[in-house]
């Protein structure tokens, strides 16, 4: 008899292989730079396809968490002399905070209301971080202090590379455990059937909720990591655009798939450096990617893969 | 003892009645027929039994407990499943794992350590999974166990409806019209299994259409009409109820 459960390690164990190989490429600091935007955007992208590819709750806000989180550990390390680390941590618990009281009324709404609610929450934040001058420098942004962990100073590229790539493999490996045990198989009937998935006793609410703060935590904790890689942060981070942009790597990649979040994230960070070439019309090529990815896969880039070889191999 | 009681049960939707004044009560172990013409009220019924809307007036009680206006999942927890007369399949699933979510409440649901994947986790899905195989043999689906849920045919998932609501071990189990749509040999399997599942000592409340498997395995039918209740009684009484063969089942009946 097949095994009834079946294992995921093949795909964690392939994504760690890329992750090592792929400093041997790299021949400059924009190619370290590129690699580790796109390891963040992953990281924010795996935790938000928990939410709107396997729960299908939708979220245009996720932008503000990740910017919350940066500005935590901008501030608290900046104006008050956190630990670094202190900083990140009390950032994640302040956005699980205020996530989850926001969550309670704002996932009771379905659909387009509910693309507007965390759509309002985003632009809220964005609004805050503008305005509140004193604390986040306003418009103009603020400088971050080095990320020092136990007097260690972290630096160089390969370093930064090093710890995004560590930071993505464990965000991937948790969300491919959440998927495959009854937690993700609950957040998976919300999204096939919110009414069966009550009357199988799952309450919906409180899952919805659960997933809808793990992953602001993820980005908020993406966020920190780039405010002290980046050395500054500015409102931009949290913008609407942001949001968008984020929401389009996962359903690029493929909704309802970790790896599509990760190489959705990948791609849409890579292109635009690879359009540049394009001068005028870059806005117009990628556009008219995402389109074509659209119409021809419309599951998403990964999940049309799997189940082309799947059906080569039969 | 009743194991479900409802008393005066009543429902509005704005103005219009749905269903009106209902009282009656269901014996453990027994299979209670609800039959009626279109919009008498028996899927609006089943909604307020199983949480899906608030009673307007009334109430409903499992174990002699008044549990009126609970949630779904709430009474889930107490021994209630159901199915749907519209399918609602987990279709983002195997047909496995859609019976796996039935047994949701006896599995290890804690959120760190699925996160962990800690060994308690695997091994009490493991035991989800076997059961889960166990309920899918047990309607007949034992060749489906592999299969994603959206390649498989109707006949097949208004079964695994089943199979998923039984995962959840329920005490006290609603069938919305299992045998809607099915053909005369998968519409005889249902019945069998509807036998099965009273000999198993697990209460069904049957909305059905199908008046063959109607007759074939319900130990108490109720009437309704306009909401209200018309008649109630075994098989025999039905069948020889002027009122019913008039609103409902239609002179030949009487003459079967």
């Amino acid at each position: 008899m097949m095994p009834l459960l079946k294992p995921r390690t093949g795909g964690l164990l392939s994504l760690m292989v890329i992750l090592v190989v792929l400093p041997l490429f790299f021949r400059n600091a924009y190619h370290y730079d590129v690699a580790i935007q796109s390891g963040l955007n992953a990281i924010v992208c795996v935790g938000l396809n928990l939410l709107i590819g396997y729960t299908g709750q939708i979220s245009l806000g996720h932008a503000g968490f990740f910017a919350l989180g940066a500005y935590a550990s901008a501030v608290l390390t900046d104006r008050y002399e956190f630990a670094a680390v202190g900083a990140m941590i009390i950032g994640a618990v302040a956005v699980g905070c205020l996530s989850y009281l926001i969550a309670r009324p704002i996932l009771k709404l379905k659909g387009h209301y509910l693309a507007m609610a965390t759509l309002g929450l985003g632009i809220i934040i964005s609004i805050i971080l503008n305005q509140e001058e004193e604390l986040t420098g306003g418009p103009d942004g603020m400088p971050v202090s080095s990320f020092s962990f136990f007097g260690w100073d972290i630096s160089g590229n390969l370093t930064w590379y090093g710890i995004v790539a560590l930071v993505l493999l464990f965000t991937v490996w948790l969300a491919l455990n959440l998927v495959d045990s009854p937690v993700g198989r609950a957040l998976r009937a919300v999204h096939g059937s919110e009414l069966a998935a009550s009357t199988m006793g799952v309450d919906t609410q409180r899952y919805k909720v659960l997933i809808f703060v793990f992953s602001a935590v993820l980005a908020s904790i993406a966020g920190s990591i780039f405010a002290h890689y980046s050395g500054f942060v500015s409102p931009a981070e949290g913008e609407f655009f942001r949001s968008i942009e984020f929401v389009t790597m996962v359903v690029l990649g493929g909704m309802a798939s970790i790896f599509g979040a990760v190489v959705g994230a990948a791609i849409l960070t890579i292109l635009p450096q690879l359009l540049a070439s394009f001068h005028d019309y870059e806005m117009m090529v990628h556009g008219a990617v995402l389109m074509g990815v659209m119409i021809f896969m419309r599951r998403g880039l990964v999940p049309t893969l799997v189940h082309f070889i799947r059906g080569l191999r039969k | 003892m009743n194991l479900l009681r409802i008393e005066q049960l009543g429902k509005s939707f704005g103005g219009v009645t749905a269903v009106e004044d209902l009282s009656f009560a269901i014996g453990p172990g027994t299979v209670y027929s609800i039959i009626g013409p279109n919009g008498a009220g028996k899927t609006t019924l089943f909604n307020l039994i199983s949480g899906l809307f608030a009673p307007t007036t009334g109430s409903i009680h499992l174990d002699e407990e008044d549990i009126s206006g609970l949630p779904p999942h709430k009474l889930a927890a107490r021994g209630l499943s159901r199915s749907f007369q519209n399918l609602q399949i987990f279709f983002n699933m195997t047909a496995l794992e859609n019976v796996m979510v039935g047994h949701h409440l006896h599995s290890d649901t804690r959120f760190f350590p699925s996160l962990f994947a800690l060994p308690a986790i695997g091994r009490a899905d493991k035991r989800s999974a076997e059961f889960a195989a166990e309920m899918m043999d047990y309607v007949g689906l034992g060749n489906y166990i592999h299969t994603d849920s959206d390649a498989m045919p109707y006949g097949a998932l208004k079964r695994l409806e089943i199979a998923r609501a039984l995962a959840s071990r329920p005490r006290l189990l609603l069938l919305d019209e299992p045998a809607a749509g099915l053909n005369p040999s998968e519409t005889n399997t249902i019945a069998d299994l509807i036998q099965h599942i009273a000999q198993d000592n697990i209460t069904v409340l049957l909305v059905e259409h199908d008046m063959h498997v109607v007759w074939d395995v319900s130990d108490h039918i109720l009437v309704l009409d306009h909401g209200r209740r018309l008649a109630a009684g075994t098989a025999e009484e039905i069948r020889s109820n002027d009122a019913v063969v008039e609103a409902y089942l239609g002179r030949r009946a009487k003459d079967r």
